[in-house]
């Protein structure tokens, strides 16, 4: 796989360290990681950068992750890139609720990187 | 009895399984740490201390206290950096941790994931302070070691 640029957005920047070496760890070649902490953020980032993955948190401040996959259908530099969400949240109702805004795939917190894999690499196929 | 109480007088036990389950889990994957159980009582230092508010079907606060050692070193093995590369961090690891642990519990318990939100974490340092809650439960409480290391997991859950 080629490598990628990924985009990254959860409110702690902790976690976005997390996210990152998750990836790498599951075997990912990152040409460039972003980071935005919050979905407003992440759209200003978009409107300058193209990327290829997004990870995304829900419960954000400002802009929330499901506000943020609505809103990225206006962005150029997002069509058909695929969205994991990462979170907490793992209800099976909120499952749903991400999947049907557009979400690709959705990671509970806590996670291995095995779990990470398992989410990225068929949603980065599907895009291809 | 409202709903929150009747469901912590008949799951009380079971509930405190879960909680040290769910603490037991995260720090496995995310910090790759088996905590182990005290031998008798520990003594928890609170510097640090770490909040997530639950609210609906479930109303409460969750919380994690260790010293500020354990802190640091909790923050060290999340971001996989050395001990003495840390700083800033510690703040927003250990909310994370509370948030996950707080997040775990709840979608281990039949209902509570899709009934119960999580407040953002907040993090107290500094060991002078009191707190007072509205709680009319003992609070569901697990002790356990960190690295040798004393730590509370507590949940105080409101009526």
């Amino acid at each position: 796989m080629n490598s990628l640029r990924a985009l990254i957005v959860d409110d702690s920047s902790v976690m976005r360290k997390i996210v990152e070496r998750s990836l790498r760890q599951a075997g990912l070649e990152l040409a460039q990681v972003l980071e935005a902490g919050n979905g407003a953020e992440a759209l200003a980032v978009l409107q300058g950068s193209a990327v290829d993955l997004i990870l995304c948190d829900i419960n954000m401040p400002v802009m929330d992750g499901l506000e943020f996959i609505k809103q990225l259908s206006g962005v150029e530099n997002a069509k058909g890139v695929p969205v994991i969400m990462i979170t907490t949240e793992g209800s099976e109702a909120h499952v749903v609720q991400a999947l049907s805004c557009g979400a690709r795939g959705y990671i509970r917190k806590p996670f291995t990187p095995d779990q990470v894999k398992a989410q990225v690499i068929p949603a980065l196929a599907a895009k291809a | 009895m409202n709903a929150t109480s009747a469901l912590l007088a008949t799951n009380r036990e079971r509930w405190t399984a879960t909680l040290e389950l769910a603490t037991r889990e995260v720090f496995q994957l995310m910090l790759a740490t088996e905590l182990t159980a005290p031998e008798g009582e520990a003594s928890v230092s609170q510097e640090v201390t770490s909040m997530v508010g639950m609210a609906g079907q479930l109303c409460g606060v969750m919380s994690i206290r260790c010293d500020g050692k354990a802190a640091a070193l909790m923050t060290s093995k999340m971001l996989g950096v050395e001990l003495d590369k840390v700083s800033t961090e510690i703040a927003d690891a250990l909310g994370e941790i509370c948030n996950m642990v707080a997040g775990n519990f709840k979608n281990k318990i039949t209902g509570l994931g899709e009934g119960c939100m999580l407040s953002p974490p907040t993090v107290i340092t500094g060991s002078d302070y009191q707190t007072y809650s509205l709680a009319d439960k003992p609070a569901l409480e697990v002790s356990l070691l960190f690295e040798n290391m004393p730590m509370t997991v507590s949940l105080e859950v409101h009526s």
